[in-house]
């Protein structure tokens, strides 16, 4: 593709974006149809969003989101009321201790994985065929989220019971024992869906996960893909390039397809960019704009964002009918990536915990 | 820039994570060290049949005469490293810039290596109790006495999570292979050194790369990698404080090293002859820089402790740190920021119970702590501690730190704890009798032996023997009719 025909798809894609934020900010802040959550907040602002707000750059003017805001009830206070007759989920994040964060949902994660399901190529996720969802179950939104998308593409999803609040309690007991005799229960159940004759060819697994049931095949003989796995994706937890190597080379051979992925309850899944042997295996995570936004930003100042190629933290927006996120920091940081020609827009790579806060956080518990 | 990959089962393999090594004080980088994730040592650890078989295509005889070789290598050759090479004194001084020890204790820990290597026959023959080495790698034999005898080996390979400030430990690893058992080293993150470098002179000594693997990580990747060797070694060593300790207690596939807390006591029938014995004491609490689960961190005496206390305080008190590259250096840096603060705040805090008196104090010209841009010194501290059951009384900190405690005799052994080396000066025999029935002390010396002074044919925190195979019953015909 030449320059040219990008910058237009960037142009373009920018365009969208701004439109977007206008009509979120439009919904969320509207007197009678409005978010009460945004409503509220609206009264102590100095400026008018309704007004004020007339491009993606306008929604630096708001202060920073504190996701501690997403704690407890009611949960439907971030939803529109406009939609608050729909049937509503609510998805949870973190919780291991004390109140957990939630999102209250309607349509959002199956908008966010019908996207992404364009994105997976046919010949590896065959239309039609099941899936296996090896990854938490409970009260977050994954589960359900690679359901609908097994079933967007036709198929039925073999789901297996993870409930990582209690991996993350044994962790910090120390009691590594029954982390990993846990780890094997849950291997336990693949295996056992895996040999139950269900056509499974798609499934999402967190890497350790995939680690621990590749493992598992290679060690009664057989492979993943032996097992009739033709496409994975992953994410949930760490995600480095060299163990999208090692998973490459050594876990699933040339015949398996993976795709890393980047996500959460609030900004839904971001995609990696097409794997491309120059990139060395590098990680670029785009986000599905416009309905949700991230940025890599200067660590001493949140609203300006690094040049391309320099270390940033993670910031990010969500944009949807049903959540409004006007920038929020994550715990990771990352390098700032060019657009690409299928997500014209900037990307993230080397993702990783945030520096100053990484040795308290417990990653890639599951 | 040395790039230094990590060892697969002896193929080099380039990892997309790398880490630095860097000069302690100048934060000159020394070395990239390419970095494993914990799914590799799983991998790998499924193959690790392999290194067992090829390592019996040689009898231990010719493996323990390859060990020889290898010390005279280890020592005096210039040997591979990564994409460069590396001189004997290169090595004193990539591994003085990275742990802190001044580059003559390397040159000392270097040699303990190399006799450790050469005298790999007399090692094995002892700890054996003197078994025809066929036995081990057959897993049965007759002893000359006619008696059948089976030692099946616990595992193909054995894997060691090794430390990065102490680089004395490297001793205990040298068994494994002339026993033709895999290796599987963990190194800390500032020591890769010792372990790449005895890796080649192994390797030039004619072993087969294919008994090795080498996993480097940075501290961040500690507990995968850490985790991934102890889960898939069958058996494995971990060095690590307490909590390492308490994490593995009771668990047949984990040795765990810890803190050593290793004492001197003067019977009562010695301890007014104290003076006789303060070169002794010093050197167990100063040589390597206290920085050794062998290092005495407590005198336990009956009367004559304020003066013993003080005695040492003059002797230690006064030294400091000096150039690395000093004959004279006796005191190792900390290279872990915060660390040596931490160890002398918790000194500060513990000297505040009125059964504890530092001595030191007064024969130092400034402060414990001497805190520099890149790295911190602790100077040699003294304690005199009244009572055996205050906590500063069994305390190990890494670096010349002792207390002088007041006990009677006839409670040592009771308040004494666990004790890796027990340095006993009496000639009291029934003192002795119970210090030899004491399940509490380790390594027991019983005379004028400074703690430090380790005899290489006595077994250190178990025997590697026990650990590394079963003694079991074998028969091949009936037994006599009885």
């Amino acid at each position: 593709m030449s320059e040219n025909n990008l910058d237009a798809l960037v142009a373009d894609a920018q365009k969208k974006l701004d439109e977007q934020t206008v009509e979120i900010v439009q919904l969320h802040f509207h007197p009678e149809d409005g978010a009460p959550y945004w409503l509220e907040q609206a009264k102590s602002l100095d400026f008018d969003p309704l007004k004020d707000i007339n491009c993606f750059d306008d929604l630096k003017k708001f202060p920073l989101f504190e996701d501690d805001s997403l704690r407890g009830g009611p949960v439907q206070r971030f939803l529109p009321k406009k939609s608050h007759g729909k049937a509503k989920y609510v998805f949870e994040t973190g919780g291991t201790t004390g109140l957990p964060k939630s999102r209250c949902v309607v349509d959002d994660f199956r908008i966010d994985y019908e996207m992404f399901s364009e994105t997976l190529p046919d010949e590896s996720f065959p239309r039609g065929s099941n899936w296996l969802m090896l990854g938490p179950s409970g009260p977050r939104r994954l589960r359900l989220a690679v359901e609908h998308l097994c079933q967007h593409r036709g198929g039925i999803c073999f789901c297996v019971d993870l409930d990582p609040r209690w991996v993350v309690k044994l962790l910090k007991r120390g009691k590594i024992d029954e982390v990993k005799e846990y780890s094997a229960h849950v291997i336990d159940q693949a295996m056992s869906l895996l040999s139950g004759g269900h056509n499974i060819k798609g499934m999402f697994a967190t890497p350790k996960l995939l680690e621990a049931l590749a493992l598992r095949l290679i060690d009664e003989g057989s492979s993943v893909e032996e097992a009739g796995i033709t496409g994975i994706f992953a994410g949930g937890t760490e995600f480095t390039p060299q163990w999208y190597r090692f998973c490459k080379e050594e876990l699933l051979g040339p015949n398996v397809y993976i795709t890393p992925t980047y996500g959460n309850t609030l900004m839904g899944l971001a995609c990696g960019k097409p794997f491309d042997p120059a990139d060395d295996y590098k990680i670029t995570y785009h986000a599905p704009q416009p309905r949700a936004v991230v940025e890599v930003v200067e660590f001493d100042d949140y609203s300006k964002r690094v040049g391309y190629g320099e270390t940033g933290r993670v910031k990010l927006y969500t944009l949807t009918h049903e959540l409004f996120i006007p920038g929020f920091m994550e715990r990771d940081e990352g390098e700032r990536e060019q657009p690409h020609e299928k997500y014209p827009w900037d990307g993230v790579s080397g993702t990783r915990p945030f520096h100053e806060i990484a040795q308290a956080t417990t990653v890639g518990v599951y | 820039m040395l790039e230094i990959p990590v060892v697969r089962w002896g193929k080099p393999y380039e990892s997309m994570d790398k880490m630095d090594v860097v000069h302690f004080e100048t934060g000159e980088t020394l070395a990239q060290v390419h970095e494993a994730n914990g799914g590799i040592i799983k991998m790998d650890m499924r193959k690790a049949k392999k290194a067992r078989e090829i390592l019996r295509q040689f009898s231990i005889e010719e493996l323990v005469e390859k060990c020889k070789v290898a010390a005279k290598l280890y020592v005096d050759a210039e040997l591979p490293l990564g994409n460069g090479t590396q001189t004997p004194d290169d090595f004193c001084r990539m591994q003085s810039a990275t742990t802190g020890l001044p580059e003559h204790m390397c040159r000392l820990n270097m040699s303990k290596n190399a006799f450790v290597l050469e005298h790999m026959s007399d090692i094995l023959d002892s700890l054996t109790r003197g078994l025809p080495y066929d036995i081990f790698s057959n897993g049965y034999g007759m002893e000359d006495r006619g008696v059948m005898v089976s030692y099946q080996a616990n595992c193909n390979a054995a894997g060691w999570v090794l430390p990065s400030n102490s680089p004395g430990v490297h001793t205990l690893w040298l068994p494994v292979i002339p026993l033709q058992i895999g290796l599987v080293l963990k190194p800390g993150p500032q020591e890769p050194w010792t372990p790449y470098r005895m890796y080649e002179a192994f390797a030039g000594a004619g072993i087969p790369r294919e008994a090795f693997s080498i996993y480097p990580g940075g501290t961040a990747k500690g507990a995968e990698l850490g985790g991934a060797v102890l889960e898939t070694c069958e058996r494995s060593v971990i060095f690590g404080g307490l909590a390492t300790i308490d994490r593995y207690r009771g668990n047949p596939k984990v040795s765990a090293h810890g803190p050593g807390f290793s004492k001197i006591v003067l019977g009562d029938d010695k301890v007014d002859d104290w003076e006789k014995y303060i070169d002794l004491m010093a050197d167990s609490v100063y040589v390597n820089s206290g920085r050794s689960c062998i290092s005495c961190s407590g005198i336990w005496v009956s009367r004559h402790g304020a003066e013993i206390a003080d005695a040492l305080a003059q002797r230690l008190g006064p030294l400091g740190p000096k150039p690395m590259d000093d004959p004279e250096s006796g005191l190792a840096a900390f290279t872990v920021p915060g660390a040596a603060k931490a160890m002398s705040s918790q000194i500060d805090e513990g000297c505040k119970s009125s059964a504890v008196t530092e001595v030191t104090a007064k024969y130092r010209d400034g402060e414990r702590l001497i805190e520099n841009e890149r790295c911190d010194f602790l100077r040699p501290t003294v304690l005199h501690v009244t009572d055996p059951d205050d906590t500063m009384a069994n305390t190990e900190f890494m670096f010349p730190f002792v207390s002088v405690v007041d006990c009677p005799q006839d409670q040592f052994i009771k308040k004494a704890g666990y004790t890796l080396v027990g340095s006993c000066i009496t000639d009291d025999e029934k003192f002795g009798r119970e210090l030899i029935d004491a399940t509490n002390i380790d390594r027991l010396n019983i005379g004028e032996v400074k703690t430090i002074q380790l005899n290489w044919l006595q077994p250190h925190e178990g025997n590697i023997i026990d650990f590394l195979f079963r003694n079991r019953a074998f028969q091949n015909c009936p037994p006599p009719a009885h």
